[in-house]
């Protein structure tokens, strides 16, 4: 054998494998879409019935809303953690990371304890404070596992600025507002962009998190969810997976255009 | 460390986004080892919600533990010499087959679950087995071992190197097992340990490829928020903890340690 026909043969047994449970079911995703009365005039009706219109532009609106916090708290927590040396670093860099390995139903269920009827702050708090199932809850839910997602590729890029540069600006006397907003936030514009759109698609697919929680509240994977397994129209839960997947697949390009790699989206 | 006013504002967002995370985890603990917790810990603690959980949800936990394992195995099989193959071709067809195989990274696992079902839904010995969820985490995990193999191997000489071994006389295959995997081991390792912590946390797939006899942990986890009390859903993640931040502190372990090695 020789060695290109090896290099061949180590590249089959995925080949097949990707062929069969990935392209394959994809394109079956995409045709099944259209198969319903109203054909292709399907991905239409999505514009045009308010059920699903309203779910969409609410799962944008708490996503973009989610991405802007995580941005705003990861960014701020990842430049104190970059340029600071202290005692107990590590230790809070280890909590801001842990949720990567929760599962979109643990988020859920953490957001419960805080909020929910048995959750702290009904506790702490006198009168009735359950915002668990709310769109709030949805939102801090999402914020949850934003946090550690933004906070690695904020931080990654704030190790490569030279501090020299803020040095320089510092000795030519700008104020720390300055710096950050004519030094720090320049710099790490590109990592914003691609860590605010990893936040934004995973906050639009997010399941496990919707599922524990917004059980009253129409966002565009819960739809999915229903469509396919209440009401059996196969159609437009296709139609609607391929609309949130083209989003999704589309912000994580952008993602990658601006910065090396990407982090998992779960959630 | 704390000279200016916006060094403190920084520290204190710092410390409530810690606490935001931490709270309710820490609470999640306390809850599950707690006799009554809307008493609080005044009413004692106990280790019988632990044994509840462990009769009622013992299947799901073992069934997690395989499925990671056998998912490992798999994307080993599949990721490990395709991550070799497109080392050794790194042209625009093995940019586009890497994109490809990433595609469950950006797509929701919801979706794919949906075009798994539409397509092998009806093949019902396939339906009902394990082996459909194992399909939907080897999918998602996959990307992670190629990536991970990949990017060591695409920082050693691998073509020095091996024109060497070929020129001793040793054959493709050889050069393979002798030469490529030894290299490769650090990045194996970290996409070995991410592939087992991914697998077993996996929820949004296996919700919709899962049947009752093929219940995975975070699919019972899902079953306990919706229909156990407070306490039992709690030491049930409290399990699921032990589990999961030892494979997730050992992933994070070997990937820093594979970025060491590949500079």
């Amino acid at each position: 054998m020789t060695s290109r026909q090896f290099v061949m043969l180590c590249l089959l047994p995925l080949a097949i494998f990707t062929m069969a449970f990935l392209a394959l079911p994809l394109a079956r995703l995409i045709m099944g879409s259209g198969e319903s009365e109203a054909g292709w005039g399907i991905y239409l009706q999505i514009l045009q019935k308010p059920r699903y219109l309203s779910a969409l532009l609410q799962t944008v609106t708490v996503s973009v809303a989610v991405t802007f916090a995580a941005l705003a708290i990861s960014t701020t927590a990842g430049l104190f953690l970059v340029r600071n040396q202290f005692a107990g670093r590590g230790i809070l860099l280890s909590i801001l990371t842990l949720p990567l390995a929760f599962p979109g139903v643990v988020v859920g269920f953490m957001i419960i304890l805080l909020g929910g009827r048995q959750g702290l702050v009904n506790s702490l708090l006198p009168g009735h404070w359950v915002f668990a199932y709310s769109v709030f809850g949805l939102f801090l839910g999402y914020l949850y596992f934003s946090i550690p997602r933004v906070l690695l590729t904020v931080m990654a890029a704030a190790e490569k600025i030279d501090p020299a540069l803020e040095e320089a600006a510092l000795t030519l006397g700008a104020t720390p507002y300055r710096i950050i907003m004519d030094v720090l936030l320049p710099a790490l514009a590109p990592a914003l962009v691609a860590a605010g759109a990893i936040a934004f698609a995973t906050a639009m697919g997010a399941f496990g998190t919707a599922f524990t929680l917004a059980t009253d509240i129409d966002v565009l994977p819960m739809v999915i969810y229903t469509e396919f397994t209440l009401s059996a129209n196969f159609a437009m839960a296709s139609a609607l997976s391929v609309v949130l997947g083209l989003v999704t697949w589309a912000m994580l390009l952008i993602a990658r255009a601006f910065s090396g790699g990407t982090v998992a989206a779960g959630g | 460390m704390l000279k200016s006013p916006a060094k403190l504002l920084q520290l204190l967002v710092t410390l409530a986004a810690c606490a935001f995370l931490l709270v309710p985890t820490l609470q999640s603990v306390l809850a599950g080892v707690t006799v009554n917790y809307f008493q609080g810990i005044s009413s004692g603690l106990t280790l019988s919600w632990i044994g509840e959980v462990w009769e009622l949800y013992s299947d799901s936990i073992f069934l997690s533990i395989r499925l990671a394992l056998a998912c490992l195995a798999v994307t080993l099989v599949l990721g490990v010499p395709a991550a070799y193959a497109l080392a050794r071709n790194p042209g625009r067809a093995s940019r586009i087959l890497e994109e490809f195989i990433s595609l469950p990274l950006a797509i929701p696992g919801l979706a794919l679950a949906l075009a798994l079902l539409q397509l092998y839904g009806s093949v019902r010995g396939f339906r009902v087995n394990w082996t459909f969820i194992l399909v939907g985490h080897v999918l998602y995990t996959l990307p992670f071992m190629v990536r991970s193999v990949l990017s060591v191997l695409a920082a050693i000489d691998l073509k020095t190197l091996e024109e060497g071994a070929a020129s001793l006389g040793a054959s493709p295959a050889r050069r393979f097992v002798d030469i490529v995997v030894p290299n490769a081991l650090p990045g194996i390792l970290a996409g070995a340990l991410t592939v087992v912590t991914l697998s077993i946390g996996e929820f949004n797939l296996t919700w919709m490829l899962h049947t009752p006899l093929t219940k995975t942990l975070p699919v019972g986890l899902a079953d306990s928020y919706a229909s156990m009390r407070l306490e039992i859903a709690s030491a049930y993640t409290l399990v699921f903890f032990v589990m999961i931040v030892p494979l997730l502190m050992a992933m994070q372990w070997a990937s820093a340690r594979a970025q060491r090695i590949m500079q």
